[in-house]
């Protein structure tokens, strides 16, 4: 089943790749995972998409925990949770296909976010599905290019992770 | 006010800080990106530093010393291949948790990423194979670093701490204080056991029938050895120890029914088969004590405690778990034992278990006039009362000595069992024998694994370590050899050691002595005379029956009820 678990690190030189390095030497699964700095420098938060049966997913929050850098890890899937991730998608628009284009960008909630002669730009947020569903209705042809961020998740309600 | 902190170098710092931790012994080898550092040593007494011959060496004899006292033991090596070469001796310390602290050189912070003259990612390639590692990029931070590399290393369940000093950061200079505490809000090892989880574990206990303690070297690293013996008095159940374990409960005492796995005794293996209760303490289910995890302990419900919980169901589902540092969480259930009155009854398990103890499953021909492997170790013991600090390498001579030397007290025997690395036997009794210079210190090793690091016999005669080297020489890799009689047809491929050298000669051109037996006959003379021979290292060639194999063995794979016995055997239903 698919987790995301959401981690608090020491904002240091090598944490990441102690992370990474966990997952592919026990074999774990990473689907997506994100960091940055949180409003306090020194700590990053790490976002972590995961799949495994209950067992593994078990083990890797215990390894998680026992890197000395990591100082929380929770399993987002325990209680209600949001997730979001941005996908920034470079499709060709000339002619008849732009005024399709900005409807279909609308219709998702997307942004256009950079306009040339040939091609749009659009920004969109939402859940993973939400986006595979934006690039399924746009033309194949059509789609340049796409960056993807990977998950990003947060509980809901007043329950906050912190240190 | 505080008395004002002194203004120091980066190697000053260095020392003053091994100084301040209490540091006796220094493990290492110089280099470039040491030299800094290598010129405070050397302007100092109160830290010895032991100049090795590999930087393997160096590891291994700082993870001797370190399993024999329980002090972590420090080592001290260059950049590039002086890492390299003392990664093997930090994946066995990890693989066996134990506390080691590896210094490395760097180059200059300003060449890191140049592909600079002796520059590796230290960090990077000891990642997998450390508890945690730092590099100190800024002179500020290297006593705090020392302190907490210290602290993790010898805290929760122990691990190496690789610290990478930049040579630069040794040039530099900053105020010196070291610091008294060491406070990481990422890192808090779990001490005390849940008491509602103690609760349940002695009441699973107390209704057991069929009982069994399985206990491995989180006890003995835990020192925790008093505790588990009071424990285990005080219900009268029978104990099995892993290999890691051994010395955690005494080998003579009656409860004891030997060591379990792959090699263990038939009825240790058996009675982990039928057990109902298993309480597993300081031991992490390793394939080798399993078997077939599918055939494990089928009707057993399982107590584990352990100090790291990622040990905890990781091959094996648990009933109760307890998170806790081994000694505190015994001392808590002796407690908690000693206001029930109520025992089980398991004077039937027992009358089974003294059957299986019948088959008396570590037989081996005494009549033969070759030398028997068995045999020589059976004496060694009787020899040394029982009270030698035993090192092994890896092999068929690693499993005799844990079969027939009967170790009574914790940390007297020191082997790679994780890893298995060929080649730690010599340094790590080197490293005992200097953490203990009036023990008697004995390597137990074979003629493959004796040569991997055969260049510590001069370190050996620098520092006056006395050792006694008992080669177990078969010509062979002995357990490879065992494995492709067993599973290969007898073809011996590559498993043969053909021009082997005059182990006399060679000790004697390193200065020691050496000597060869050949009979049956002469073992115990030789060994007396050897034991003797209070100041002097002693290699001893013993020329071995080369088809002896070790039983009981239990196939990779296989249940740990379907063991090989020895030749011979009564035919038994054994599951």
């Amino acid at each position: 089943m698919r987790h995301i678990l959401s981690l608090l690190v020491e904002n240091e030189a090598g944490a990441l790749s102690r992370i990474s390095g966990l997952f592919s030497a026990r074999g774990f699964n990473i689907e997506s995972l994100t960091v940055a700095a949180t409003e306090d420098p020194t700590v990053s938060r790490m976002t972590i998409v995961t799949s495994g049966s209950d067992a593994i997913i078990e083990q890797i929050t215990k390894h998680l925990n026992k890197l000395v850098d990591v100082i929380k890890v929770v399993d987002l899937n325990e209680s209600e949770h949001i997730e979001r991730e941005l996908m920034l998608v470079k499709v060709r628009a000339a002619d008849s296909s732009r005024e399709e284009l900005m409807r279909l960008s609308d219709i998702f909630r997307g942004r256009i976010i950079d306009v040339n002669e040939n091609s749009y730009t659009i920004e969109i947020t939402g859940n993973g599905e939400k986006l595979d569903a934006f690039l399924k209705a746009v033309t194949p042809e059509l789609i340049l290019e796409t960056v993807r961020t990977g998950v990003s998740g947060i509980a809901r309600g007043e329950k906050a992770i912190r240190v | 006010m505080g008395k004002t902190k002194p203004i120091l170098r980066g190697a000053e710092i260095f020392v003053r800080a091994l100084r301040d931790e209490g540091v006796k012994h220094v493990f290492g080898y110089p280099g470039g990106a040491v030299l800094h550092i290598y010129d405070e040593l050397y302007k100092q007494t109160e830290v010895e530093h032991i100049l090795v011959r590999h930087e393997q060496g160096a590891a291994h004899a700082a993870d001797g010393y370190a399993r024999a006292t329980g002090r972590p033991g420090v080592v001290l090596v260059t950049s590039g291949p002086g890492i390299t070469n003392a990664i093997t001796g930090i994946a066995t310390a990890y693989m066996d948790s134990i506390p080691l602290i590896v210094f490395s050189g760097q180059v200059a912070t300003s060449y890191i990423g140049n592909d600079a003259f002796q520059e590796v990612d230290a960090i990077g390639i000891s990642r997998p194979c450390v508890k945690h590692n730092f590099l100190v990029s800024d002179v500020k931070d290297l006593a705090g670093i020392i302190r907490k590399a210290f602290y993790v290393a010898s805290t929760g369940r122990p691990g190496p701490v690789v610290v990478d000093i930049p040579k630069d950061v040794t040039a530099n200079t900053c105020a010196y204080e070291y610091p008294d505490t060491v406070d990481m809000r990422s890192y808090r090892p779990t001490v005390k056991g849940h008491p509602g989880q103690i609760k349940r574990a002695i009441n699973l206990m107390l209704k057991a029938r069929k009982p069994m303690i399985y206990t491995g070297g989180g006890v003995v690293l835990s020192d925790a050895d008093a505790e588990l013996t009071e424990f285990t008095r005080a219900l009268g159940f029978p104990i099995t120890n892993t290999l890691m374990g051994l010395g955690a409960y005494p080998a003579t005492d009656p409860q004891f029914i030997g060591m379990l796995g792959m090699h263990g005794t038939y009825e240790a293996n058996m009675a982990m088969h039928q057990c109902d209760v298993l309480i597993a303490i300081g031991a992490r289910f390793d394939d080798r004590v399993t078997g077939d995890l599918e055939k494990f302990c089928p009707h057993a419900r399982i107590i584990h405690i352990d100090v790291d919980p990622s040990s905890i169901a990781k091959n094996v589902p648990v009933d109760v778990p307890i998170v806790g540092d081994v000694k505190h969480v015994l001392q808590d259930i002796n407690d908690g034992l000693k206001s029930i009155r109520e025992r089980p009854d398991i004077d039937d398990w027992w009358r089974l278990i003294k059957d299986w103890q019948s088959m008396d499953c570590l037989r081996f021909d005494r009549t033969s006039s070759l030398i028997k492997p068995q045999r020589v170790i059976e004496l060694l013991y009787e020899l040394t009362g029982g009270d030698a600090y035993v090192s092994s390498d890896v092999g068929q001579h690693q499993m005799w000595a844990a079969q027939f030397y009967k170790f009574d007290k914790p940390r007297r025997w020191l082997n790679s069992g994780g890893l298995g690395t060929m080649g730690f036997g010599l340094p790590a009794a080197m490293g005992a024998k200097i953490a203990y210079p009036d023990e008697t210190v004995v390597c137990i090793t074979g003629e493959a694994s004796l040569v991997m690091c055969i260049q510590e016999l001069s370190t050996c005669l620098q520092y006056d370590t006395p050792i006694k080297i008992i080669n177990l020489n078969n010509r062979y890799m002995g357990m490879v050899r065992q494995w492709q009689e067993f599973f290969y047809e007898k073809r011996y491929s590559h498993s043969y050691m053909d021009a082997l050298p005059d182990f006399v000669k060679l000790a004697e051109s390193f200065g020691h002595v050496g000597m060869c037996i050949e009979k049956a006959v002469d073992v115990e003379p030789a060994l007396k005379e050897a034991l003797a021979m209070e100041d002097r290292l002693v290699l001893m060639d013993f020329i071995t029956d080369q088809t002896e194999n070790v039983y009981p063995m239990i196939a990779a794979g296989k249940g740990q009820h379907e063991m090989h016995l020895a030749p011979g055997s009564e035919e038994r239903e054994l599951a």
